[in-house]
């Protein structure tokens, strides 16, 4: 996966990333295009397919909505990049299967515009553009387990199929 | 001998039926309870559908509240309403709470006494941590964690590290337990307790009643906290009296648990805060603040909507009007406090000031519906959330106070005290 990166700032938060306003009509393909609005109207019109979100901390403050990873998968948004997350966006972003990574140092050396891949089993974060690469914290075993599985319905799934 | 633990690692231990648990560890717990609303349960039905199950875990353990579009303002919020209850009655789910007998769910849910100290509970919502107030330890998850839940019964943790925040000193008349907690996250930031628990002591917590204990709690998650929690007291049994629907458990966190960080305030002389746009950190005094005018006044939510909340807003509104420029919006926290408030006389005292008193909803509180900004437009609110859009327009602004400054602000036009009004 690779795609531009869009940088955004500190504390982006749900209201920013999808407006409650929106959340009367869940459906994905309606979300993607409200995403962001709050920082920029229009902005996803800058948002190609793979494309790359880079935040600063604690991205994904506030509510609990999982519209928020939902309208930023939607949107063709590939993987968030930040210096750290907000608990409940990184346990949803897992769930629904949106790669995110922490990793300040690929944050500092990420300009707006720079072509970024990465691979989410190791953790590696690759600045294209700048020839640089980075490694990721990695996640723990089991949240890899539900990553794998596609999400954490699936792996519920195989779980309540296992016992029956 | 268990390692001296926290109260938060007490429970933990409790529901996922180990002897200790420490922070980082991942443990798999049972919830007591899990909970959602009309914006997270249409997706988390779909999550539940989805995993193959065909029935909940236990139907009593389920509490489903439409708050956030009560009523519904379109048809598109009426859709998600109507998927709940249908799943409520398909599933033999009692705790569904439609409006006229319900309100939002985190004003209702301690006030039933569904939740009760000692429990975990897991709510698709944020602000799910508010039952801390009565000593249980409650996060908020998303839509799929939460439909997995209701498939299983489970779901996994990370053991939080918690930190101590211990406030001493008798507080100033006008100051609550909604400043104690702006005052905090000002302090520490929105990210200050990212992970993290919060437990909330000292002697000021001691005689703080529950309603400002559930504010307090309520707002963690503006420090980014996974929860707040007060350790039961005579406070916390004097409320669970006649009201617990289930046996409490009393807990407390052992002299020498662990504390990654422990703050230590003398709040005597503390003000009433506000924050100002658009983080909840961005905290002043008010004395900072006075003068700013505002063209809405929003007293409600589940931060500052239960009776005592309204009953201290009517105090200020007794024989006053709400000011020309602006409007004032009323909305109880359940339906139960709108009775009890119309009883009391609190509502006739609210519309002969010139507010508008509506039904018990989540209303401006989240920007969509019953009293939303336009453009340019700021409003004082005792709600908990002033991020950007969060009322409305990008460019709409909202203060937080407490409800003695949003109702003094409602008379006055302006963001004042209420000894200011004389
Ligand atoms: S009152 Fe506001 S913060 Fe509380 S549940 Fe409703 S929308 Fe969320």
């Amino acid at each position: 996966m690779s795609g531009k990166a869009h940088i955004v700032g500190d504390h982006i938060d749900t209201d920013v990333i999808i407006p409650a306003g929106r959340l009367n009509d869940p459906r994905p393909e309606v979300l993607a295009k409200h995403c962001m609005e709050n920082l920029e109207p229009n902005w996803v019109d800058r948002v190609s397919p793979g494309d790359v979100l880079v935040a600063g901390v604690n991205f994904g403050c506030g509510s609990s909505r999982e519209h928020a990873p939902i309208a930023i998968k939607a949107c063709g948004i590939s993987a968030v990049i930040a210096r750290n997350f907000a608990r409940i966006f990184f346990r949803n972003s897992i769930n629904i299967g949106l790669p995110i990574f922490e990793c300040p140092e690929a944050v500092d050396a990420t300009d707006d515009g720079d072509v970024i891949s990465f691979d989410l089993s190791s953790g590696t974060i690759t600045n294209e553009t700048k020839n640089q690469s980075f490694q990721a914290e990695p996640f723990p075993e089991f949240m890899l387990n539900i990553v794998d599985a596609g999400g954490l319905v699936e792996y519920t799934k195989r779980k309540l199929q296992t016992q029956g | 001998m268990a390692r001296p633990m926290t109260i938060t690692e007490k429970i933990l231990a409790r529901h996922s039926g180990a002897e200790e648990v420490a922070p980082g560890q991942f443990v798999n717990v049972k919830p007591d309870l899990v909970m959602a609303n009309d914006i997270t349960a249409p997706l988390a039905i779909d999550a539940f559908r989805a995993t193959g199950a065909v029935k909940v875990f236990d139907p009593d353990k389920v509490a489903l509240v439409p708050s956030h579009w009560a009523p519904p303002k379109d048809i598109l919020s009426a859709e998600l309403v109507y998927k709940m209850r249908h799943f409520a009655r398909e599933q033999g789910i009692d705790g569904f709470y439609e409006l006229g007998r319900g309100g939002i769910e985190h004003v209702i849910l301690p006030e039933e006494g569904v939740v009760v100290p000692g429990d975990l509970v897991l709510g698709a919502d944020s602000h799910t941590c508010t039952y801390g107030g009565v000593g249980a330890f409650s996060t908020g998850v998303g839509s799929t964690d939460l439909g997995c839940a209701l498939a299983t019964g489970e779901t996994w943790l990370r053991v939080p590290e918690s930190l101590r925040f211990e406030y001493n000193g008798k507080l100033k008349e006008y100051v609550t337990g909604k400043d104690l907690i702006l005052f905090t996250i000002g302090q520490i930031g929105c990210d200050g307790a990212r992970y993290q628990a919060m437990e909330f002591v000292g002697d000021t917590i001691s005689s703080l009643p529950m309603y400002q204990r559930l504010t307090m709690c309520n707002m963690a998650i503006e420090a980014g906290g996974k929860s707040g929690i007060v350790p039961p007291d005579d406070i916390t049994r004097e409320y669970e009296d006649g009201r617990a629907k289930r046996e409490p458990v009393y807990l407390e966190s052992d002299g020498e648990a662990e504390y990654k960080e422990r703050y230590v305030w003398d709040v005597s002389e503390m003000e009433p805060q506000v924050a100002y746009p658009f983080l909840p950190s961005n905290t002043k005094p008010i004395s900072e603040a006075k003068g700013l005018e505002v063209d809405q006044v929003f007293i409600g939510s589940c931060t500052n909507a239960r009776f005592e909340d309204l009953e201290v807003a009517a105090e200020i509104f007794k024989g006053r009007r709400v000011h020309e420029r602006l409007r004032c919006i009323v909305l109880p926290g359940s339906d139960r406090v709108w009775r009890a408030a119309e009883k009391a006389g609190l509502l006739d005292v609210f519309v002969d000031s010139g507010c508008s008193v509506g039904p018990a909803s989540c209303g401006p509180c989240l920007g969509g519906h019953l009293g939303v900004l336009c453009e340019g437009e700021r409003c004082a609110t005792t709600s908990n959330r002033n991020f950007r859009g969060r009322m409305g327009h990008r460019d709409s602004e909202a203060y937080l106070v407490n409800p003695f400054i949003a109702a003094a602000t409602a008379v006055a036009g302006h963001l004042c005290r209420p000894d200011d009004l004389n």
